[in-house]
């Protein structure tokens, strides 16, 4: 938890100062302040996901209000886990989330890179740079579709145009060892500005006076980068990664318009997967467990992974 | 900076930078510019082989966006008699007329509705919790803080489950209040998490000196910094808005008849024969326009609320 300066200042507030006006204590205040917020939470997101994890030991089924439910212990989480379909789209996901983390993060940087030359009109193209970013995936992915089309879409024609290859030979949504990548691109095009933007972020953050005096150490641009600028910008770049991590690791919206998770079972990421087992199959019990397994997955990777941030940022 | 800086790159460098950075900005607005001009283009131009740059722009895609038509008859045409307006003239050309209106006004009024209610709410909660975890001791404040924002790694799917039970059961589901106080808790993260760091920049010397001059907490809370935080509340309801107007995932899974916003709409607009992109892309032109208008508004900001804060500039 960061404590900033201001954070040290607000917990110094003379608090005799204040508990000698009138009207409500400090301590009411808050409260009053707090609880509307924690209310809200608790309904919408931790009594939920306590639901969650009761039905997910459970055989209820949405779609079957009037049968038995029975308490089935940890055989929904036995399923799961065997699922060879299951494990596949585990590495769909893997594919997804591996992939467009590794583009992401090189062209974002290199953008920022690019961007923290300070050339005249940076501001105005990076924030052009930045609309995919802002929009909706749902209405976006929908329109990829269309830029994939095999004969009429633009990206086919504009590949055509570059390699030569018959724009109609080939179906980049169609195809099943093309949709994986379909979505990657459509995923990158989308939120590499994401990327681009922290690490700016963190590029700004450099004292100029560290290159001066590496300049004065005669140490070459190429040394100054690896020594000076990769290190300085890291904590940043693992923060973007965090971020796109997780937000990937959820990703339904803009793969769901694009692919529906098809050609088979290709693009068909967890989130994906588990909207079908909830609200296609109705395997309420089958579909809590295996949500229950995901935000584990998320929530324990991402603690870790913080962690091995708070190390970086504290070197 | 004086010319003579070391850090200060030479003008070869920012040519070949600039260069670089405005070809990848050309080629990523690509697929946008292509989302406007398909909207203006006939049916016919929008899937012609090479795809076609210049066009004759046409309005048709809007007017079918907005209306049903159908395949018309003679014996329609002969009751229906001349068309009346232009709309109608675009429409008889193709040899469809129009029965009605379509639910595009609806669903996007609906997501204005959604958006600026959960947006509103969320202020106001959120501006009030901020300010209670910026200037009080609040019990296990980190705690707080960090349940508020891990609440945000669940996937919307994961809770659905739950919330569409929940929301069975209290009447809420597909209605405007339910995606309302579903998308007031899905952002607060967002809100609370910024706002406090916007309420941290400001001094508390201000309300000291105002509490001191006999001001309550409330009255110090909105005559002093609630002004002082003004761009900041602001541009944290943009970013709240600009969420509730792309969710996708639980609007697709909660709403259906009345309360349906633009997002799950759009891509299910189809044509009198077949999928109409024009009229596919002149909705999504008239949904994802705002959006960069407000981008452009916040870009100052950009940075600090896509990181919940957690990167300040």
């Amino acid at each position: 938890m960061p404590t900033s300066p201001l954070d040290k200042v607000a917990h110094a507030t003379p608090r005799p100062v204040a508990r000698r006006i009138r009207g409500l204590t400090d301590r009411a205040i808050a409260w009053i302040f707090v609880a509307p917020t924690i209310f809200l939470l608790l309904a919408v997101n931790i009594f939920p996901l306590i639901w969650t994890i009761r039905l997910s030991f459970t055989n209820y089924r949405v779609n079957r209000p009037n049968r038995d439910v029975e308490w089935i212990g940890l055989r929904n989480y036995e399923r799961i886990l065997t699922d060879p379909d299951i494990w596949a789209t585990m590495q769909a996901t893997a594919h997804f989330l591996i992939w467009t983390i590794v583009l992401q993060v090189l062209i974002g940087f290199a953008l920022a890179y690019l961007i923290n030359k300070k050339f005249k009109g940076n501001d105005l193209w990076t924030t052009i740079i930045v609309f995919p970013m802002m929009l909706s995936p749902a209405v976006v992915g929908n329109f990829w579709t269309f830029l994939y089309q095999p004969q009429i879409g633009l990206f086919n024609y504009a590949v055509a145009f570059f390699t030569g290859v018959e724009p109609a030979s080939f179906s980049m949504i169609g195809d099943v060892h093309l949709a994986p990548w379909a979505i990657v691109i459509a995923d990158t095009w989308m939120w590499t500005p994401f990327v681009m933007l922290i690490c700016l972020a963190g590029l700004r953050s450099i004292p100029d006076t560290i290159y001066e005096a590496a300049e004065c150490d005669r140490a070459s641009k190429w040394r100054q980068f690896w020594t000076i600028t990769v290190p300085m910008v890291l904590p940043f770049l693992m923060l973007a990664v965090l971020f796109r991590g997780i937000e990937n690791f959820k990703m339904f919206d803009l793969v769901v318009q694009l692919t529906g998770g098809g050609p088979g079972n290709t693009t068909t990421l967890t989130s994906i997967d588990l909207k079908r087992e909830a609200f296609e199959k109705w395997r309420t019990g089958l579909s809590s467990a295996y949500a229950v397994i995901l935000f584990v997955t998320v929530f324990g990777l991402a603690s870790i992974y913080v962690k091995a941030l708070n190390k970086v940022k504290e070197r | 900076m004086s010319a003579f800086s070391v850090t200060e790159p030479s003008s070869r460098t920012k040519w070949g930078a600039g260069i670089l950075v405005v070809a990848y900005a050309l080629i990523t607005i690509v697929p946008l510019l292509w989302i406007i001009a398909t909207g203006f283009k006939s049916p016919t131009d929008s899937i012609a082989y090479p795809p076609k740059v210049l066009f004759e722009p046409t309005l048709e895609g809007y007017v079918n966006l907005f209306t049903d038509r159908t395949r018309a008859t003679q014996d329609m045409l002969d009751r229906a008699g001349p068309p009346q307006t232009w709309y109608e003239v675009i429409v008889r050309k193709r040899g469809t007329i129009i029965t009605g209106t379509s639910r595009y006004g609806e669903r996007f009024l609906n997501s204005v509705i959604i958006g600026f209610g959960s947006t509103f709410l969320c202020m106001v909660l959120g501006t009030a919790a901020a300010y209670a975890f910026s200037r009080f001791r609040v019990p296990l404040k980190d705690d707080l803080l960090f349940f508020i924002l891990s609440t945000r790694m669940m996937p919307p799917i994961a809770v659905a489950i739950p919330i569409f039970l929940m929301f069975r059961q209290l009447g809420l589901s597909d209605t405007h209040l339910g995606m309302i106080l579903l998308y007031t808790a899905v952002n607060l993260s967002l809100s609370v998490w910024l706002l406090k760091g916007f309420i941290d920049e400001i001094p508390i010397e201000y309300e000291e000196a105002a509490l001191i001059d006999g001001y309550t907490r409330f009255q110090a809370f909105y005559k002093v910094v609630l002004p002082q935080a003004a761009t900041g509340i602001a541009s944290t309801a943009i970013f709240c808005l600009i969420f509730a107007w792309n969710e996708y995932a639980f609007a697709v899974l909660l709403t259906s008849g009345t309360a349906q916003t633009a997002p799950p709409f759009i891509p299910t607009i189809i044509g009198v024969a077949g999928k109409d992109w024009p009229a596919v892309a002149a909705g999504a032109t008239l949904f994802l326009v705002p959006v960069m208008v407000f981008t452009i508004l916040l870009r100052k900001h950009l940075l600090r609320g896509i990181t919940f804060g957690a990167v300040r500039k």
